[in-house]
C-alpha cells in the first residue's frame, strides 16, 4: 500500500472567503480533506468582561456590534433580556416597530449571505445585485436610527425614535419589489449551473448531528427540522403573525441557500402584516433612567437572530451594572460543525461550507 | 408557551433526580441544583428519559468562593420543556466532569468556559483555549482578573 503524507493548508485568517478573521487549518490527504481545525479569536474584544464595567444602557451599542450585519437583532435580544429582568412592558406600537426593523435586518443579513456565497464561489456579479437591494434597507435603517450599519435603535421599554414619514413609502416600495429581487437571485444565483454543482450534495449536515451540535437558525432548518424560535417560543408580538417555516431536505449547501431565500419572502410577509396592523401610540414605556435590577436575579432570553438562537444570560447584583452577562452566539456554536461537514470533501468545499454556515465573526469571537 | 413546565414534568423530574437534586422554580425556568459528582448521571437521565436533547447554552459565573456552572436545556423541536441545571464547584478545585460525550455541543462551550473563566473539564477531548491566544495567562472573566489599560 502506498500512503501519502498529510499536509496543511491554511485558509485565513486574512482571506476574503472567511468573512472576517477566521482561520481554518485544513489537513489534506491529496485532494481530500482529512480534517479541518477552526481557530477563533482574531476579533475577540471580551465584550462579556466589558459589560461588567458598563451600565445596562451603555451596553446597547456593544450589543449592536455583535452581529453588525443585522444589528437590530442583537440589540432586540439584549433589550428584551433586560426588560424580562426588570419586568418592564413595552408599548404596542414599539413592539410592532421592533418587529419591522428586526425583520428588515434579517433580510439584509440574508441578502449579504446570498451575495457573499456567490462571490466566494467565483461569481462576483452576484454580489452586486444583492448589495444593490440591501442598500435600500441600509437607507431605511439610516432614516429611523441615523445609522446605516450599527443602529443602536432599541431601548429598554421601546425604541429610540418613531418611524419617520419617509420610511413608509420606502418600505412599501421595497416590499413591492421584493418578489422581483428574489426572482432575480433565483435566476442569476440559485439557478446557476456552476453554483449548483458547487453546492448540491456538499457539506451535508444530518438533522441528528445538527441537534447534537446545537446548530440553530437557517442551518438547522436546512437539515429538515422546522424549529424557529419566533414560532416555538414567541417573544414580542410574533405570536400574532402568520408565516411559514421553510425547511430543506438534504441539509447540503444548496438547501442552506434556498432556505434563506424563502425566509426573505416570509420576513417580507411579516413586515407587511405588521405595517397593516400597527397601532398608534407611545413608542417608549416609562422606564427609569438608571436601571438597577434587584440583587441575585437571573434571566436567559433567546431570540431567533439571522444566524440562529441568540441568547443572553444576565445575572444582576443590585447595582446599575450587570454582575455577569453571557452571550450565547449562534455563529460560535454553528461553526463547530465545520470540521464535521468538511471531512471527506475537497478543499473548495470548505469555502462553500464556511459561506453557507454564515458565521459573523463579531459575534462568534465576541 | 412561555409558561414553565407542567406539573407532570416536574413530578417526573423529581423521580429522575431523586433526593440528590434540589428543584427550584421561578417565572421563566425550572432550576435543578446538583452536586458536581451527580452532574453526568443527571444529564444522561435528562437526555434519555425526559427527551432534553438540546443544550442551548452553558456558561460559568464567578460567585467568589465558588464557580457556578449553568446549563440551559431544551427539548426540540416541540420545545415544551425548559430546564436549567446548576452546579457549583469550589474556586480551589475548579474542575468538573465534561458533558461533551452526552451533548457534543458542549465541546466548544466548555473550552470557552475554560478559556475565559478558568474552570477545567475532566475527560474533555481537547481542552485548549478557544478565543484567547494559547500563551495568554489568566482567565479574564474571573472577578479578580486585573485589567491592563
Amino acid at each position: 500500500m502506498f500512503t501519502t503524507d498529510l499536509y496543511t493548508i491554511n485558509i485565513g485568517p486574512q482571506h476574503p472567503s472567511t468573512h472576517g478573521g477566521l482561520h481554518v487549518e485544513a489537513l489534506m490527504d491529496g485532494e481530500v480533506v482529512k480534517d479541518a481545525i477552526v481557530h477563533l479569536g482574531y476579533v475577540h474584544r471580551s465584550v462579556e468582561k466589558i459589560a461588567e464595567s458598563r451600565t445596562y444602557t451603555q451596553f446597547i451599542p456593544y450589543a449592536s456590534r455583535l452581529d453588525y450585519l443585522a444589528s437590530n437583532l442583537p440589540t432586540l435580544g439584549y433589550a428584551q433580556a433586560v426588560e424580562k429582568l426588570m419586568g418592564l412592558s413595552v408599548p404596542e406600537r414599539a413592539e410592532y416597530i421592533r418587529i419591522i426593523m428586526a425583520e428588515l435586518s434579517r433580510i439584509a443579513s440574508h441578502m449579504l449571505f446570498i451575495g457573499s456565497l456567490a462571490v466566494d464561489l467565483g461569481a462576483t456579479t452576484g454580489l452586486v445585485y444583492c448589495l444593490r437591494d440591501r442598500e435600500r434597507i441600509m437607507n431605511m435603517l439610516e432614516m429611523t436610527s441615523g445609522q446605516r450599519l450599527i443602529a443602536s435603535y432599541m431601548r429598554f421599554g421601546g425604541v429610540s425614535a418613531d418611524l419617520p414619514e419617509e420610511f413608509f413609502p420606502a418600505v412599501q416600495s421595497f416590499l413591492n419589489d421584493l418578489p422581483g429581487m428574489i426572482d432575480e437571485y433565483n435566476g442569476l444565483i440559485t439557478g446557476n449551473e456552476i453554483l449548483q454543482a458547487r453546492c448540491r450534495g456538499i457539506g451535508i449536515l444530518s438533522p441528528e448531528d445538527a441537534i447534537d451540535y446545537g446548530v440553530t437558525g437557517p442551518n438547522l432548518r436546512a437539515s429538515g427540522i422546522a424549529y424557529d424560535l419566533r414560532r416555538a417560543d414567541p417573544y414580542g408580538v410574533y405570536g400574532r403573525f402568520k408565516f411559514e417555516i421553510p425547511t430543506g431536505q438534504r441539509g447540503d449547501c444548496l438547501d442552506r441557500l434556498t432556505v434563506r431565500i424563502k425566509e426573505i419572502e416570509q420576513s417580507g410577509s411579516i413586515i407587511r402584516q405588521a405595517l397593516e396592523t400597527m397601532p398608534d401610540g407611545e413608542i417608549q414605556a416609562k422606564a427609569p433612567k438608571v436601571l438597577k435590577p434587584a440583587k441575585g436575579k437571573e434571566v436567559y432570553h433567546r431570540i431567533e437572530s439571522a444566524k440562529g438562537e441568540l441568547g443572553y444570560y444576565l445575572v444582576s447584583d443590585g447595582t446599575d451594572k450587570p454582575f455577569r452577562l453571557h452571550v450565547r452566539a449562534p455563529s460560535f456554536v454553528n461553526l463547530m460543525v465545520l470540521p464535521l461537514i468538511s471531512r471527506g470533501g475537497k478543499l473548495q468545499d470548505i469555502i462553500a461550507n464556511i459561506a453557507t454556515l454564515d458565521p459573523v465573526l463579531g459575534e462568534s469571537d465576541r | 408557551m412561555n409558561a414553565v413546565n407542567s406539573d407532570a414534568i416536574i413530578e417526573k423530574l423529581r423521580t429522575i433526580a431523586g433526593n440528590k437534586a434540589e428543584i427550584v422554580l421561578d417565572a421563566f425556568f425550572t432550576y435543578i441544583k446538583v452536586s458536581p459528582d451527580d452532574l453526568l448521571t443527571l444529564m444522561q437521565l435528562l437526555r434519555d428519559q425526559l427527551g432534553m436533547n438540546y443544550l442551548a447554552n452553558m456558561t460559568g459565573v464567578d460567585q467568589g468562593e465558588e464557580f457556578e456552572l449553568v446549563y440551559h436545556l431544551y427539548a426540540i423541536p416541540d420545545n415544551q420543556q425548559k430546564l436549567v441545571v446548576k452546579t457549583r464547584v469550589s474556586r480551589d478545585l475548579a474542575e468538573l466532569p465534561s458533558i461533551s460525550s452526552i451533548y457534543p455541543t458542549a465541546d466548544w462551550q466548555e473550552r470557552e468556559v475554560w478559556d475565559l473563566m478558568g474552570v477545567s473539564f475532566s475527560r474533555h477531548p481537547n481542552l485548549v483555549r478557544v478565543l484567547l491566544p494559547e500563551d495568554f495567562t489568566g482567565h479574564p472573566l474571573r472577578k479578580d482578573f486585573k485589567k491592563e489599560a
